[in-house]
């Protein structure tokens, strides 16, 4: 009964939805304010549809309603209760209905939190999103149903949830992702409403600049935990593997980038009005490419649930449609946005651009490396693109974009004098290799030649940092004052890019700095490496819920330290899958990783063994820059304009 | 022609030029880490390169897999129902990797035509057989049932 409730919701939601994009649209034309009014309530009332539907579908998991044909296959009796309800979006068709939870939820957001702006500024903006939720809802209702029942032949029990996705960084990881990747949907909206408009000023650039952000914070994090997740579980100790499932969500990620900082400086210095516009249709249209690329079942891992074509074809032409109506909206309209700011080839104005062509730059790698292999496929053509293709190109434009980075912090708008120019260069140089030097001398020296380049480019962008800070407070009574008067969006960059360094130091030093073992070992034997003894304990059964596990004990002498780590071969009973756990002790500076391999006979297991330096420094990296995103909405000024308008 | 046109000419060409360099080089770094697949038979008729990272895919042959003398090393031999190769391997199989089903290796042809694998994948589900080993084995007239598409 919910389950039919549930499924009708979807369909009444859908019909709102058809509604919600019609309506507002025509009445912001015709200036019929009742009509353009409509806006807001529909958006909202979309979103309680659909959360009811999910809410429905969550029941029948937790309830283990092996009648629906969705939870019989990802569900099982013996699953725990918290994977019970994640596994709700464990699989295609239910992780399609939170997506569109998800939008709903933003264009409501949009709907509660936007009195500040023109009543046909958001209906028409509203009516976009309801656009981009019609595709979807029919998407789920006519190719992917979760609701479909197997009655009257039901299965006594279900068939499980893939182990892989048994696990608490699989819970977070969707959700975090599906708000990132949607909530581009909101910055893409505000584009299309002010290309149909023809108003495309500061204003515009400060509406969409807090829902970007936000979008952005949950995309960072979302892509983090993915990394996170596969490096404790996929048993290897990899943390990125250039996977088509994660360019995916990264090249969204990359053009969202550069949509903020675009969008800064529309909004502070008018100008590039034009790119910002493009880079936030882009990035959404990157998001629905990455949908089309891990939904239509043209890659095959644990993510791609889909093998159906019709899924896949569906989501191209949707994919189309909204790629070609957005450009050539852009194409009509968009030559009538004029910037107005006026600035010198040296400047910072000039830094950010040339960080956003090299943040392209990226983005295009990336995308020749996924989608080649995927266009070859259609050619019956098998290949795959290396991990040293993208390594070998995606490295030296980080590098060089980090050098600007650092630039652009000193750099004055507008102009900036060549002698001065120089004069600055100098004093962060020195301050670069002061730091360089110090920590070299700390570390006992770098490994590799790339450590030693890396490592001035984070220090290069340390010192910038310091600067800038320095410049900012030379001029106030103290430096506490000075400190003081900082806004909080200036705080919230500085969090970011430190951020940025704090992971490129985690990936170089990951990469050049770590030790890497595979071992034979047997219980009660002891393998000994530099700094370190691994102690095979003993090897002995585990009963979980839902599998049964071989679970090694290892105990580790660290200096003077010692610590158990296990490792465990899980079989998981319904589907008979098999799985490694890996056993981790974590720490600031390096992961001791430990995991069973396989068994070599009677006795002996080979045994992988890695010393990861300074890994935790990349996930600790997009914490911060997620933070400093926090802090820059948080700051007072987008506040200000609401609290001014209500006021007025 | 007026200045500002001047740089605005300049602007375009230099635009045009950078990215053509961009895509020739993306394009070339491309060119140089493609894996391309091969079946057993294409390297037995000896189509595959010798000196590439080459992808090789087919069905284990039962009691193929054999370990060398650190017991790290393992080889075993892969089909596609009318050519077999040997391939090496000296790290951990997957979880997944069982004698009879479908894997897909990536690593370098030996000389004598044996395969030295640096990674070997058996996918995450039992049922599934990567596309590309159901094509060699179609195309070796021996094809396999479709796996059910709601795996």
């Amino acid at each position: 009964m919910i389950v039919e409730l549930a499924h009708f919701c979807l369909i009444l939601a859908l019909l709102v939805a058809l509604f919600g994009a019609i309506f507002p649209m025509w009445g912001s034309f015709y200036h019929n304010s009742q009509m353009a009014r409509l806006a807001r309530p529909a958006a909202i009332l979309q979103f309680l549809l659909v959360f009811l539907s999910f809410a429905g579908l969550v029941h029948a998991f937790v309830t283990d309603n092996f009648t629906v044909k969705y939870v019989a296959a990802h569900s099982y009796s013996q699953l725990p209760l918290i994977y019970k309800f994640c596994a709700a979006w464990g699989a295609h068709e239910g992780s399609m209905l939170l997506w569109i939870v998800i939008l709903c939820g933003w264009s409501a957001a949009v709907a509660l939190f936007s009195r500040q702006l023109p009543e046909q500024a958001v209906a028409r903006v509203l009516s976009v999103m309801s656009m981009i939720t019609i595709g979807f809802l029919s998407f789920s209702i006519f190719t992917s149903n979760p609701f479909e029942t197997l009655l009257p032949h039901f299965p006594i029990d279900g068939r499980d949830l893939n182990p892989l996705l048994q696990d608490f960084g699989f819970i977070i990881h969707p959700p975090f992702l599906y708000m990132g990747y949607v909530g581009f949907s909101v910055a893409f909206a505000f584009a299309i409403a002010a290309l149909i408009g023809g108003e495309l000023d500061s204003a515009w650039a400060r509406w969409s600049r807090p829902w970007t952000v936000a979008a952005w914070i949950f995309l960072t994090i979302g892509i983090a935990l993915g990394s996170w997740w596969a490096y404790y579980e996929l048993g290897w100790g990899g943390w990125w593997f250039w996977d088509p499932v994660e360019n995916a969500s990264f090249m969204p990620w990359l053009s969202g980038t550069a949509l903020i900082h675009s969008l800064a400086v529309s909004e502070k210095r008018g100008v590039f009005k034009t790119w910002t516009v493009f880079l936030a249709l882009i990035t959404f249209c990157l998001s629905l490419l990455g949908t089309f690329i891990v939904r239509s079942g043209v890659i095959t891992s644990v993510h791609s649930f889909a093998q159906d074509p019709v899924r896949g074809m569906f989501i191209l032409i949707f994919l189309a449609i909204v790629v070609i109506a957005a450009l050539t909206l852009f194409v009509l309209r968009g030559g009538a946005v004029k910037s107005t700011g006026r600035y010198q080839l040296i400047s910072r104005e000039s830094a950010l651009l040339t960080n956003n062509m090299f943040l392209m730059m990226a983005l295009l790698i990336v995308l020749t490396g996924t989608l080649f292999p995927l266009i070859m496929e259609a050619f019956d053509r098998s290949i795959s693109v290396g991990a040293p293709y993208f390594n070998r190109l995606f490295s030296p434009v980080m590098l060089v974009l980090l050098t600007i980075l650092g630039a652009g912090h000193w750099l004055h708008w507008k102009r900036n004098g060549k002698a001065s120019l120089l004069k600055t260069i100098r004093t962060v140089s020195l301050i670069t290799l002061g730091l360089l030097l110090a920590t070299a001398y700390w570390l006992r020296g770098f490994s590799d030649f790339y450590v030693w380049i890396g490592m001035t480019v984070a220090f290069w962008v340390v010192a910038s940092l310091l600067l800038d800070v320095f410049n900012k407070t030379k001029n106030a009574s103290s430096l506490w004052r000075g400190l003081q008067k900082i806004k909080a969006s200036y705080w919230g960059m500085q969090t970011a890019h430190l951020g940025l360094v704090f992971a490129l130091v985690g990936i170089v030093l990951v990469s050049f700095a770590s030790e890497e073992k595979l071992i034979k070992l047997a219980p009660g034997e002891t393998y000994k490496m530099e700094g370190y003894e691994f102690t095979f304990e003993r090897l002995g059964p585990v009963q979980g819920p839902n599998y049964i596990a071989t679970r090694g004990t290892f105990s580790v002498k660290e200096q003077e330290d010692i610590f158990t780590l296990h490792s465990e071969k899980r079989r998981y009973t319904a589907s008979g899958q098999v799985m490694t756990e890996a056993g981790i002790n974590p720490g600031f500076t390096r992961d001791v990783y430990v995991s069973l391999g396989e068994t070599l006979n009677e006795r002996d297991w080979s045994v992988r063994i890695y010393i990861k330096a300074f890994v935790r420094w990349i996930w600790l990296g997009a914490i911060l820059m997620a933070l400093g995103g926090l802090i820059a909405i948080s700051d007072r000024r987008y506040r200000l304009k609401l609290e001014s308008r209500v006021a007025a | 022609m007026k200045a500002h046109r001047k740089k605005r000419l300049f602007a375009v060409l230099g635009t045009v030029a950078g990215v053509s360099i961009a895509v020739s080089l993306v394009l070339y770094a491309l060119s140089e880490n493609l894996n391309l697949f091969y079946t057993p038979s294409d390297v037995n008729a000896g189509k595959a390169p010798s000196n590439k990272s080459i992808k090789v895919g087919g069905l284990v042959v039962p009691g193929s897999v054999a370990r060398g003398d650190n017991l790290i090393d393992v080889s075993f031999v892969i089909q596609d129902n009318s050519h077999q190769m040997t391939v090496y391997f000296s790290d951990v199989l997957p979880d997944l990797f069982k004698e009879g089903q479908g894997i897909v290796a990536t690593g370098k042809l030996l000389d004598n035509g044996d395969f030295k694998a640096s990674s070997v994948l058996a996918k995450h589900d039992e049922n599934y057989m990567p596309p590309e080993v159901a094509r060699a084995l179609e195309e070796s007239g021996h094809p396999v049932k479709k796996p059910n598409p709601q795996n």
